[in-house]
């Protein structure tokens, strides 16, 4: 009872910030409603009994990710270019055509859902431990440990890419 | 030089101007350096002055000699004692007066505590303008030592107004050497304690070396002079090529630098306080019985002429034009040549390829006040 | 029901109050300290030997009028000053005063709550404390303050990751993440990790200094520098909220740094029956003499140092602070499963 008051109150706070996120006309102000936004999502996690997701999230996306984009909103003057349309509805009528694809889309995943989820290739062995950091680090060292080693190898490629495209003298 | 303050519009990878001053917390002085800053790196600088520029240079001409000793004051008034006598010297000169020796001593005295004094405040202002906030407390502390002597000597801590032409007013107090002495003593276990806190500093030597390098010939080019002509390596001290007051029989020496960064300006002056206290200690050991003041007429008229005579101030070169008419008690053109005046001229040179933090540690390095810079 | 909702309240009011005055009380002890390093005596006149100087100080900042630039962004200007106080202040949440003792006959714990992501939460909390400064120097709208702004926030990301990457070591020696779980590991090891990890702590001290903005890092606020810094344009209650900010994180790193490699509460010689005597100081005064010990050397820091520039202090977060952490973290590893074995 308790759980599910505080599940509703959390998901309208979360679904009207994203509401905010796109609707303000100020950029700065979106990209800090989506930091409130991910902050509620945290709580979500916390709720569904995954401290450790819960503080990485925060730990990341909003202390990290977001605050690049902080900085890139604040540096880059953001105009928007002259209306090479006329047509006032044109946003509008694109973003109801794109909302109504991905309803559809939905539904039909919904009716026709036969595929269950995917096992692992290889079981890993038995989790001796409990508790949420434990068993995320537990399952991304054995059964998800080529995923890690790949996404460490993306991360690395993009750190470097990053320096490359920068520094004005190498 | 615009300054663009529209939102958003500030960071095109152009160039930023920003504007250094007047008002500004470490260009000591009202000083306005504008600056024209590529991201954090200084592209060219400008640097304006004149806002403390009193008419000194005219106001002397409506006054007669004497009375110009006052005005000398205020334009170094760090190093007041120095300026007054480089203005008494030169107009000896062109009269051609006899110093009694006993005076000369006793200005040489005067003249390396106003050095202590000055080096004091610059490396006080110096340290705290890269962050080492204590150091500057700790030099005003043995500052203020030094103006408890001359405030008994002359009764004024910063304008002294002591020295006249032919001499001085009047003689130290009895007691006044064996201060000085004391002075000596105390002073050289804290110049320990300074060289503690800076010398071999991580941080320091991060903050200084290599910054602001210039080479003797580029110094000699820009008309540098007194410790930062010294930090690049060129020995040229008036007290040795031109000795004055009692300098010729003093045993010294002057410190010369080899990189010409920063921290070599602050070596050198740093073992300019261990030379100083050296002259001191020599001139008080031997001060000489005497007059205090020459044969002066009673009303100073020079001859018709013009000269220039230099001292070494704790700054670099001050030199001193004067021309008499021969017929009045004014001069008819009093020009100062400034040692901070020139050494500013380095600044923009200095400048640029260097980050705006840097920027501070240089003003700082070149030790100017601006009040003989404006005059 | 006492133990679920008074008790929690009651320790939160308790720790709120306590922090806010001692953050208070840290700018008098600061002024302090630096005089006396400077042969002065600092604030002498409101109440004896200046102890009221912080209600002086907060009666001013109080009373002084609100200015608001004209073309700011009136929302984030006035958020900024608040969230940058608000991280320093909830991380106390996991910061652990004591074990678990008698008052009054009820066992309470001398925490508010034992996390058992408590590391990660204070690391990622502290991480949200950087929008702070960002939007501080953004709303003012004036070139100064978001040049010195986005210097600060780089500064404090830089050294977020070398502190983040030293802390994986601690965790590494403890097993836990939770903060009560590293003070009894080092009570079971027997051993403060400051002596196991004397690298790591190096660094959580260096890396704590930056992350505050203190001296030697303390370029972003360098009056000399750029007149201000990111709070250039803010006055009154704002501007105080800042600086109370930078206090409070600067406690929050001590307590962090007591807690990881001093042993948090326990006494010197925990396990050795012989030094037991030391018990007559109760845990959490152990834990505020240590704490303060930290707060004083950050002080003192504060007054001999000079400055490091701005790029010579990225290049010690990156190239040097960094690398050595990670070296830690290989060594610890390497000892840990070599000679500890996994269990250890």
């Amino acid at each position: 009872m308790g759980q599910a008051i505080a599940f509703y109150t959390l998901a309208a706070f979360i679904l009207g910030f994203a509401v905010l996120v796109v609707s303000t006309k100020d950029t700065v102000h979106s990209v800090l409603f989506l930091v409130l936004d991910f902050l509620f999502v945290a709580a979500l996690y916390v709720l569904l009994g995954a401290p450790f997701l819960a503080v990485i999230q925060v730990l990341v996306y909003a202390g990290g990710i977001v605050v690049l984009y902080l900085f890139v909103v604040m540096l880059v003057n953001l105009k928007r270019p002259p209306e090479a349309h006329h047509d006032p509805h044109r946003r509008t009528t694109l973003g109801f055509g794109l909302a109504i694809a991905v309803l559809l889309e939905l539904v039909v995943i919904g009716v026709y859902q036969t595929v269950g989820p995917v096992a692992a290739a290889v079981p890993g062995p038995a989790m001796p431990v409990t508790g949420n950091t434990e068993q995320v680090g537990w399952l991304l060292y054995t059964s998800y440990l080529i995923p890690f080693e790949i996404a460490s190898m993306l991360l690395l490629v993009a750190m470097i890419g990053a320096i490359v495209l920068a520094k004005r003298e190498l | 030089m615009s300054t663009q303050t529209v939102r958003g519009a500030m960071f095109d990878t152009n160039e930023l101007v920003i504007n250094m001053g007047p008002q500004h917390p470490s260009t000591h002085g009202v000083l306005r350096v504008v600056l024209r800053l590529d991201g954090e790196k200084v592209v060219d600088a400008d640097v304006v002055i004149g806002y403390l520029h009193r008419g000194i240079e005219k106001l002397s001409e409506n006054r007669n000699w004497t009375q110009i000793i006052l005005l000398t004051d205020r334009m170094d008034y760090v190093a007041a004692a120095t300026s007054n006598v480089g203005y008494c010297q030169t107009v000896e000169k062109l009269m051609q007066l006899e110093v009694p020796r006993r005076a000369r001593y006793v200005r040489t005295i005067l003249c390396e505590l106003q050095r202590i004094a000055s080096h004091c405040l610059w490396v006080g202002t110096h340290a705290m303008d890269i962050g080492a906030m204590t150091v500057f407390l700790y030099a005003f502390r043995e500052r203020e030592l030094i103006l408890d002597l001359f405030e008994e000597f002359c009764g004024a801590r910063l304008t002294y107004n002591s020295m006249r032409i032919g001499g001085l007013p009047l003689d130290i107090p009895p007691g006044w050497d064996k201060k000085v002495l004391e002075f000596c003593r105390i002073m050289d276990s804290k110049l320990d304690e300074y060289e503690e806190l800076l010398t071999h500093n991580r941080i320091w030597l991060e903050r200084t070396k290599g910054i602001g390098i210039i080479s003797g010939p580029v110094a000699l080019a820009l008309g540098l002079c007194g410790p930062p002509l010294r930090g690049s390596g060129v020995p040229r001290d008036v007290r040795k090529d031109e000795p004055y007051a009692a300098y010729d029989e003093m045993q010294f020496d002057v410190p010369l630098g080899t990189a010409g960064d920063t921290y070599d300006r602050y070596l050198v002056r740093m073992e300019e306080f261990r030379q100083s206290l050296r002259i001191i200690r020599q001139a008080t050991e031997g001060l000489p019985e005497g007059p205090i003041v020459g044969k002066v007429p009673r009303l100073i008229k020079p001859v018709v002429g013009e000269t220039y005579h230099a001292i070494e101030s704790p700054k670099g070169e001050l030199g001193y034009f004067i021309v008499s008419d021969g017929k009045s008690t004014n001069p008819y053109r009093f020009r100062v040549r400034p040692p901070s005046f020139c050494n500013l001229q380095g600044l923009r040179t200095l400048i640029k390829g260097h980050l705006v933090a840097d920027v501070v540690a240089l003003i700082g390095s070149l030790d100017v006040v601006l009040g003989e810079v404006d005059r | 029901m006492i133990d679920h909702f008074v008790v929690p309240l009651l320790k939160i009011l308790v720790v709120l109050n306590a922090t806010l005055v001692a953050v208070t009380y840290m700018v008098l002890l600061e002024r302090k300290v630096i005089a006396w390093a400077q042969s002065r005596l600092g604030p002498m006149r409101v109440g004896p030997y200046g102890i009221l100087q912080p209600v002086a100080d907060a009666v001013k900042l109080m009373i002084k009028e609100d200015i608001t630039p004209v073309r700011a962004d009136k929302w984030v200007f006035t958020a900024a000053p608040i969230i940058s106080m608000v991280p320093a202040l909830i991380v106390y949440a996991v910061i652990p005063f004591g074990p678990e003792v008698s008052i009054f006959g009820r066992k309470v714990t001398l925490y508010i709550t034992d996390v058992n992501v408590g590391l990660l939460y204070l690391v990622s909390v502290a991480s949200v404390g950087v929008y702070g400064i960002i939007l501080a120097g953004y709303a003012s709208n004036s070139k100064y303050p978001l040049l010195a702004s986005l210097r600060a926030s780089a500064q404090l990301i830089s050294y977020e990751a070398a502190v983040t990457l030293t802390l994986v070591s601690v965790i590494l020696m403890s097993g836990t993440l939770s903060m009560v779980g590293i003070v009894n590991a080092q009570y079971t090891k027997h051993v403060w990790f400051v002596f196991a990890q004397p690298i790591a702590f190096v660094l959580v001290l260096i890396g704590g200094l930056a992350e505050t903005n203190r001296a030697p890092f303390d370029l972003p606020e360098a009056e000399q520098e750029l007149t201000g810094g990111f709070h250039t344009e803010y006055s009154g209650m704002r501007f105080a909220l800042f600086f109370l900010a930078e206090y409070a994180n600067m406690i929050v790193v001590s307590s962090v740094v007591t807690t990881l490699f001093l042993g948090g509460w326990l006494r010197p010689f925990p396990n050795v029956a012989a030094l037991s005597f030391l018990g007559i100081v109760p845990s959490w005064a152990w834990f505020l003499i240590k704490s303060f010990v930290f707060l004083y050397i950050f002080i003192w820091i504060r007054a001999t140092l000079p400055r490091y520039r701005y790029d010579q202090l990225m290049r010690l977060g990156w190239k040097v602070l960094i690398p050595l952490a990670i070296a830690n973290l290989v060594v610890t590893g390497i000892v840990k499963v070599l000679w500890l074995g996994v269990g250890g």
